[in-house]
Parts: structure tokens; C-alpha cells; sequence
């Protein structure tokens, strides 16, 4: 079976983001960008299933400018056997929204025929939580979202899921989607000589012309401000205070 | 055209966060009607009915929806999506798995996540962690939206609509199956729809130690809720983690004990009204939110929090 891993390159996690003045989008001009931290899940995943020998062949595919060939690079460092990217970004301002990444993705399934997708629940930049989903629609296939365990078995997969309230298990059939929740696994980092090797990996380059889709965004962005901010108010000297101000002060207790 | 909004409901009641969508839907001004599915559901049909706003009850009494599979349901809502412009679902772990199903399904740009219905097109949400607000405008027809409820207060009664037997489409539950579940005990108030809450981190050490942090909520009539490294760590169940990636509340008063203040974390509860810190580091980042900041070992003033309430309470 092969596995399919879509993966992300979006600002790192760590930096501190910061609103762009003309109030167009946020600032990623000289920022750390890594991949989206759920798809290195995702991506360590597929290697669990791929050395427990339920997988044959890792492909880890990316949307967006060029230099999302670093982040499958990284995927190839961490065990991925080969990668796709379709660019479909001139300038890192540009987000693919995820209905188009999901078309796209969907005619990478249709000529690679997976027998699973991995996705990570949410891209930390959009928090969109939706690619996974989408491309589930589009192909007709079963979806098993926020997944805390996976277990492929004979004619599918067994996947506990983290829901409201709490856990939920259920069962797939394969082909599948399946996106992934931040319990699943701690993924590994990429050994030096692991890097060094995936230089010579594949990489294949596409764009959405060869697939035909449509990549142009269903909606436009009027403005992006930055929230309310909050002014830190005074520190208590003991716990006596705290209540006491809570009570008589805030009113809050 | 009228607006729809998927129910969640525990069979005889509609959700409080289906409440809070309600409420956010309201800036349109349409129709409204709501879609109540499942087994032995008539009581929340009947519920939704009553509530102000409301002009009709899709109703569909069917085992088959009790569990909220997202290919049934998605099939079920794009079946009715004919009448509507607008398809709308609170931002449960639930209302995100099927709703962008449905957007797919719909072929729409779905809009996840919205706290503000500034017209029929156009919505805000935030992005990058809460770090920046968005303000876009949809040129899709239909738009299949996902409300973060946490700063709506719930509809109220003040409706009598009809209610409206519906039946499902073809049967689309042969791709996924429903094994069980395993819910979190707790006769604590829900942790979105509490009006305080009181989070446990890292620091917490074990699960027994984050006993503490229920003696504190049990005073306080308050939920519970973590970091995510207090959920990783095992100290918490998964479903109490607030944050970028788990819940977002907006309470009254948030307690944070031995929690740093990453931003994953801020974006799941900077909402909240009155924010108390107890962190032994000055320097933790919590404090740029906190209200009221408290500087000490979590060990010491936890129960010693706990002892004050009761005082206060007594
Ligand atoms: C993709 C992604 C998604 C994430 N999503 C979330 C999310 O949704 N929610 C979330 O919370 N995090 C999330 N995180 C994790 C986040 O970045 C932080 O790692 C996490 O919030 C830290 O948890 P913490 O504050 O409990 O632990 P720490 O950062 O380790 O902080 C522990 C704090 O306790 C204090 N302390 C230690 N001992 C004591 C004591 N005895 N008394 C008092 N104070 C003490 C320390 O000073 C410290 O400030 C996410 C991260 C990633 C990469
Ligand atoms: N541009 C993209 N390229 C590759 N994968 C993506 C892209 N956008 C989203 N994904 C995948 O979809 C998941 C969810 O993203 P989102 O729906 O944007 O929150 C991510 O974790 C990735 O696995």
C-alpha cells in the first residue's frame, strides 16, 4: 500500500507573528518557515507503517512556492521514498485555499493510487482544519479526522479518534483519509547522514496547469488586523489578596 | 435564502454550543431553520423549535445519525442544500469533521471558525493562532460556515416553528463505522460553556497532582482545563486541552496554575474576562495577560486557593 503525505510549509511555531501595516496579511518576508508541525506526525506515521511493513511507499507532496521543496526535504530526510511539489504560489503571501489543495491532491491520488492519505488536522497559519476533509468529499472517500491511534487491519483501518468529550473509535475502509491529532506519535528528527541521502531523492515538479484545476481563491481577503490586545493588569502578593480582589474587585467569584 | 444550522443535541435537548451558533447566525436576518437528526430525537426537535429564531425543524428520526458519522451527515446536509445560502455548524470537533465535508462535497471554500457575521458574504476569523484577525468576503453562492462560539451567549426560547420530517439520502454509512466510545467522566460544567475555568499545566508533575487543580474547580463550580503539555503528559484527559488546537473558552474568570503562556495556549483562552495566573517564574508570559498575577509554587497556593474559596463560600 502506498501512503501519501501532504505537507505544508508554514511559519514556524516558535515565531512571534506580526501584522503587516497596509493591513494586507502577515509578515513572512526573512521569517522561519518549517513544516506544519501536525504533518511531521503525519509523515512519521506513514514511516512507523512503512517499517512495520503495512506500507510500501511514502510519497510526501506539497502546494505552494518554490521553496516548499525544503519542507519535502524534509520529509525525505525523516524516511519519506519520494516527493511532489506543485507549485501553485509565485510569492510566500500566496495561501492555497484548501478546496484547491484538496483538488489538487486529488489527481495525485488518482494517478498514484494510495491506499491511504495522512494529513495533519489543522495548518497552523489558516487553522483551517478542512484540507483533510475536502479531499475526502471530492473523492468519495471515508474520513477519519483527529486520529490519536491508527491501526490498519485487513480490509481497513481501526482509528481512535480525539473528539469532544473524548475518545471515539471507529473503522474505514481503505482507500482513506485519515488526518492526524498531536497524540499520535512524537516525530523523529532527520539524522545528518538520513539528510544527506535525501538529496538524492526524487522530486518530482508539477504545477496545477498539468493537473487542470483551478486554483484561483473563492475568497478574498478584505483586511487582516491585529486582535485586541490585552494589558497585563498587577500582580497579588498572596493567595489572601487574589480572592480578595476577585470578590470585592472583579466581582468574578 | 434561508439559512441552515446543523443541531448537536444529547436527544432531548439541543447543545449549548448549537445555542451560541444560533445566536451568531442572527446578523443575517434570514430564515432560519435547524436540522435535528438521530434516533429517538423528537424531544430536541422539539426543543430547537422553541427557540427564537427559528422558522422550521428539519427533522430525521434515524438510529443511523445518532452517531455522528461525518459521511452520512455531510451527504444528509448537501442533500438539503438546494434552499439555503447559508449551511452553518458550531466549531465542535464534530461541526469541523463533517461541515468541510460538506464544503467539499458543495464545492465551496469552506469558512471555519468564525466569530463575527459582518454580512451575507463577508465574515471575520482568526488565523495564525489568534495572532491576526482575517476579514474575507466569499464569492462562492453557498457559503458553509463553522461558528467559534466561545464569545456568544445561547438562544433563548422565544419560537414555535414548525417541524418538518425529512428522510435521509442514499445509504452512505457503508465507509466508516462507528466501534465506541469513551467519554471523560465528569460532573463538572462543560468547559466552553463555563463560567470559570481552571487550567492545569506542565508543572502539575502527575495525574494525581492535577487532583488539585479539581479541588480548585470544585470550588469555583468551574470546569477544568490543561495545556497541552499537561494532556501529552497524560495528567489530563485529551478534551480538556484549550488552546490554538483543542478548545477555545471565553469564560468569566480563567485560572491558569503552572501554565507558561504560549501563544498555542493565549489563543485558546485570551478571551476570557478576568485571566489569574499562578506561575512560580515572574518572567512566564502569562503574565503579560493575567489580571492578576500571582507569583508562587503552585503547591503552596493551590491549596491554599482552595481553602480561601471555601472561606468565601462559607
Ligand atoms: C502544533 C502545536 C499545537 C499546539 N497546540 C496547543 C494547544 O492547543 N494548547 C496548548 O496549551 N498548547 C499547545 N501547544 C504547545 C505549546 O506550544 C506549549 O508547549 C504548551 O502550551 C506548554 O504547556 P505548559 O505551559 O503546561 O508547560 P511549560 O511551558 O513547560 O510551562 C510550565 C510552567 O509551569 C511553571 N511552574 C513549574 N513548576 C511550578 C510550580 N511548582 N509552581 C508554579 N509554577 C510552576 C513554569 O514556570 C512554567 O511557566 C501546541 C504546540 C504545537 C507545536
Ligand atoms: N498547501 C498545502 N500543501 C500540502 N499539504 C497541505 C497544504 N495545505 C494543507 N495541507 C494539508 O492539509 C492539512 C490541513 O490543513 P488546513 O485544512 O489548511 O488546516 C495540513 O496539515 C496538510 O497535511
Amino acid at each position: 500500500m502506498k501512503v501519501l503525505v501532504p505537507v505544508k510549509r508554514v511559519i514556524d511555531y516558535n515565531v512571534k507573528v506580526r501584522v503587516k501595516a497596509d493591513n494586507t496579511g502577515v509578515d513572512l518576508a526573512n521569517v522561519k518557515m518549517s513544516m506544519n508541525p501536525f504533518d511531521e506526525i503525519a509523515v512519521e506515521e506513514a514511516i512507523r507503517l512503512k517499517e512495520a511493513g503495512k506500507a510500501s511507499e511514502i510519497i510526501v507532496v506539497s502546494v505552494g512556492v518554490k521553496q516548499s521543496q525544503e519542507t519535502l526535504r524534509t520529509g525525505l530526510a525523516m524516511g519519506a521514498d519520494r516527493a511532489i511539489l506543485i507549485e501553485a504560489a509565485e510569492t510566500v503571501d500566496t495561501d492555497v485555499e484548501p478546496l484547491a489543495v484538496a483538488k489538487l491532491l486529488a489527481k495525485v491520488v488518482e494517478e498514484e493510487q494510495p491506499g491511504l492519505v495522512l494529513l495533519g488536522k489543522q495548518a497552523i497559519d489558516n487553522d483551517c482544519n478542512a484540507t483533510g476533509q475536502m479531499l475526502a468529499a471530492v473523492l468519495g472517500w471515508p474520513q477519519a479526522t483527529f486520529a490519536s491511534k491508527l491501526e490498519i487491519t485487513d480490509d481497513g483501518a481501526q482509528v481512535i479518534r480525539e473528539v469532544d468529550g473524548g475518545l471515539q473509535t471507529i473503522k474505514i475502509k481503505t482507500p482513506a483519509i485519515v488526518t492526524v491529532d498531536l497524540r499520535l506519535n512524537e516525530p523523529r528528527y532527520a539524522s545528518l547522514p538520513n539528510i544527506m541521502k535525501a538529496k538524492k531523492k526524487p522530486m518530482e515538479m508539477k504545477t496545477p496547469a498539468d493537473y487542470g484545476v483551478d486554483v484561483s481563491p473563492r475568497l478574498e481577503v478584505v483586511k487582516v488586523v491585529e486582535p485586541a490586545s490585552r494589558q497585563a493588569g498587577i500582580k497579588v502578593g498572596s493567595v489572601a489578596e487574589l480572592v480578595d480582589k476577585l470578590k470585592n474587585e472583579a466581582g468574578v467569584i | 435564502m434561508a439559512v441552515l444550522l446543523l443541531a448537536e443535541h444529547d436527544g432531548s435537548a439541543v447543545s449549548e454550543s448549537s445555542l451560541k451558533a444560533l445566536t451568531a447566525v442572527a446578523p443575517l436576518g434570514a430564515e432560519t431553520h435547524v436540522l435535528v437528526a438521530g434516533g429517538g430525537s423528537k424531544a430536541a426537535a422539539d426543543h430547537a423549535a422553541t427557540l427564537q429564531g427559528v422558522s422550521k425543524v428539519l427533522h430525521l428520526d434515524d438510529e443511523a445519525f445518532s452517531v455522528r458519522l461525518a459521511e452520512p451527515y455531510a451527504a444528509l446536509i448537501a442533500a438539503q442544500a438546494a434552499n439555503y445560502e447559508h449551511i452553518v455548524a458550531a466549531a465542535t470537533a464534530s461541526g469541523k469533521n463533517i461541515m468541510a465535508r460538506v464544503a467539499g462535497l458543495l464545492d465551496v471554500m469552506i469558512l471555519s471558525d468564525v466569530t463575527a457575521i459582518e454580512s451575507a458574504d463577508t465574515f471575520e476569523r482568526p488565523i495564525y493562532a489568534g495572532n491576526a484577525i482575517m476579514t474575507v468576503k466569499s464569492k462562492d453562492a453557498k457559503k458553509v460556515v463553522t461558528v467559534r462560539t466561545a464569545t456568544f451567549s445561547a438562544a433563548e426560547a422565544g419560537g414555535a416553528a414548525v417541524v418538518e420530517a425529512i428522510t435521509a439520502p442514499g445509504d452512505d454509512a457503508s465507509l466508516s463505522e462507528f466501534v465506541s466510545e469513551d467519554k471523560a467522566q465528569t460532573d463538572r460544567p462543560q468547559l466552553t460553556s463555563a463560567k470559570v475555568v481552571v487550567s492545569g499545566g506542565r508543572a502539575l508533575g502527575s495525574s494525581e497532582n492535577f487532583a488539585i487543580i479539581d479541588r480548585v474547580a470544585e470550588k469555583l463550580n468551574a470546569a477544568v482545563g490543561a495545556s497541552r503539555a499537561a494532556v501529552d503528559s497524560g495528567y489530563a484527559p485529551n478534551d480538556y486541552q484549550v488552546g490554538q488546537t483543542g478548545k477555545v473558552v471565553a469564560p468569566d474568570l480563567y485560572i491558569a496554575i503552572g501554565i507558561s503562556g504560549a501563544i498555542q495556549h493565549l489563543a485558546g483562552m485570551k478571551d476570557s474576562k478576568v485571566i489569574v495566573a499562578i506561575n512560580k517564574d515572574e518572567e512566564a508570559p502569562i503574565f503579560q495577560v493575567a489580571d492578576y498575577g500571582l507569583v508562587a509554587d503552585l503547591f503552596e497556593a493551590a491549596p491554599e486557593l482552595e481553602k480561601e474559596l471555601e472561606k468565601v463560600a462559607g
